[in-house]
């Protein structure tokens, strides 16, 4: 069975979208889109990857990286960090708050796909 | 851009109205042809008694022969050159220059004002670009769409095998997405529309507030006279568009006659007059806190040849809540100020007046003393929580003098502050070091 990610992101069609570039390439794919349970979400499944964005409903993603690297069932999970607005400052808070890897939107995928089997450390 | 007339040029011009030759009127005052030849041309300076024989018998007042443009025209090229350190200007021969190359001249000075012009707009859209939840939700919505769609076109394009259900489950999504973006560009593009010049874009009921009251010079004489109310004045007031711009407005009206009726401007400028611009003195004077004297010094008109003063007030949380900035001293238009300004020093130590010298960073640093005091925001009851609320009053170097020691530096905001090495730097400059 492939390596297990959960996608945590609000817009629908960008789901759908790595959900099926994802699923192609061997992956067991888990979404969720809101932010306020999304820490629980993450503790309840234990995914070998998050994909984590940065602005969702109720909750920001930079809480609950910070939440998740405090719990320590979560804390050494690889995290990759969506962001709208890629400026030097969303980058820094990621790195401070202990993301594991930043993309910028729009992004392609061929760099998802690279960087979440980097984070994993699977074959390219 | 109008040429402007230097003391030669008036002089010159004067004789040549009079119908006076050269030689008689270096006679007349006393000194040699050759030597008014050389005032004339503006390579000699002149005061004292020889400017005021030179006007007795050019039969005008000296200060039409000295005044006026070409002070102004000076004034421009000193702060042209002030802070210039790779080109070196010869400052001790600018009135040489002004006067031999007077379009030139002009030409620097105009370009001088149209940078620093340039910089309070770049400075306006860093600030927008940075702090403004509409634009920053927008753009957002905008990449987002973008990052479906070429996610989703990337899909189709490369995917040869991919199951009829889900290539029409991807167009359709396409679909949905290229409309999402459509409305949202549009929708960005006719908010920046609507914004028109960043300088006048605004974007909050202070902002409102404040550009009405830089239109009326921050001073109502009428309302303060009685000849008008307070609801009248905002009620004809075209820049308060919002309705809580006018709400804010009366906020700010009620406060400001408080103030007038405890300090009414002629007795402010007599107490002015004889303790200078000091809040604890006037404030002892008038029996009232310093906060107000700052206030109602910000609003006391300017003299002939005097620079403004500046006033910042901000609430408990930091966020800048009226904003009068001074000459030289641009202030940011949202919250995320220096957190150097004396203003949030206050802010740490409540009810402790604060006086500090500072300086502003960048090019043409300007010097100000700095007036700061931190009081409470109302009467709060025992089991209410207490908000502060603190204002600082900004006075230009040339109006009062400064404390020894060298001032602090202070700049805006750390986007636009280029000084690299600063222990309060709350995120990356877009400017370089010394710009």
């Amino acid at each position: 069975m492939g390596k297990h990610i959960l996608v945590i992101e609000d817009e629908p069609n960008i789901i759908e979208a790595i959900r099926f570039i994802l699923s192609r390439d061997g992956w067991r794919v888990d979404t969720h889109s809101n932010g306020e349970d999304a820490v629980e979400v993450v503790k309840r499944t234990l995914p070998d990857v998050l994909v984590l964005d940065v602005m969702l409903p109720n909750k920001s993603g930079y809480d609950i990286l910070k939440e998740l690297r405090e719990a320590e069932d979560t804390r050494a999970l690889p995290i990759l960090m969506l962001t709208a607005r890629g400026q030097t400052k969303d980058r820094e808070m990621a790195e401070r708050y202990g993301a594991s890897q930043f993309m910028t939107k729009p992004f392609s995928n061929a760099e998802v796909l690279e960087n979440l089997r980097q984070l994993v450390g699977a074959d390219t | 851009m109008a040429k402007p007339a230097l003391t030669g040029n008036r002089i010159r011009e004067r004789r040549a109205v009079l119908g006076l030759k050269q030689a008689d009127l270096a006679r007349k005052v006393g000194v040699s042809p050759s030597y008014l030849n050389l005032i004339e041309h503006n390579k000699r300076r002149i005061g004292g008694k020889l400017l005021v024989d030179l006007a007795r018998e050019l039969e005008v007042d000296a200060s039409a022969l000295t005044e006026g443009a070409e002070a102004a025209l000076l004034a421009s090229l000193r702060d042209a050159a002030m802070g210039q350190t790779e080109a070196a200007p010869e400052l001790p021969r600018i009135e040489e220059f002004a006067g031999r190359f007077p379009g030139w001249a002009g030409l620097i000075a105009w370009q001088h004002r149209h940078i620093a012009a340039l910089e309070r707009t770049v400075a306006t859209l860093t600030d927008r670009l940075t702090h403004d939840p509409f634009l920053s939700e927008s753009l957002h919505e905008v990449l987002s769409a973008v990052t479906a769609i070429r996610s989703t076109a990337t899909i189709l394009n490369d995917t040869k095998d991919i199951e009829p259900e889900w290539r029409e489950r991807f167009h359709r999504n396409i679909h949905d997405d290229s409309l999402r973006l459509a409305e949202s560009s549009q929708a960005l593009v006719t908010y920046l529309d609507s914004s028109g010049d960043a300088e006048t874009t605004l974007a909050s009921p202070e902002e409102e507030l404040e550009s009405w009251m830089e239109s009326r010079g921050y001073h109502l004489p009428e309302l303060e006279a009685g000849e008008t109310t307070a609801e009248a004045l905002i009620a004809g007031a075209g820049e308060l568009t919002s309705s809580h711009a006018r709400t804010v407005a009366g906020y700010y009206l009620a406060r400001y006659m408080q103030d007038a009726r405890r300090m009414p401007m002629d007795a402010l400028r007599d107490a002015v007059g004889e303790h200078g611009l000091d809040p604890a003195a006037l404030a002892q004077g008038f029996g009232v806190d310093m906060a107000a004297v700052m206030r109602r010094l910000s609003v006391l008109p300017a003299g002939e040849g005097e620079e403004r003063l500046g006033l910042v007030v901000c609430d408990s949380s930091g966020t800048l809540s009226f904003r009068k900035p001074p000459e030289g001293f641009p202030l940011p238009r949202f919250g995320a100020a220096c957190p150097l300004w004396p203003l949030y020093q206050a802010l740490s130590r409540p009810m402790a007046p604060i006086r500090s010298a500072i300086r502003t960073t960048g090019r043409n640093p300007r010097r100000f003393l700095a007036f700061a005091i931190s009081q409470p925001a109302y009467q709060a009851g025992f089991d209410s929580p207490q908000v502060f609320e603190a204002t600082m009053l900004l006075v230009p170097e040339s109006r009062a003098p400064l404390p020894a020691g060298d001032p602090l530096p202070v700049g805006a905001s750390c986007r636009i502050c280029a000084r690299r090495r600063c222990a309060a730097r709350r995120e990356p400059s877009i400017l370089a070091e010394g710009s």
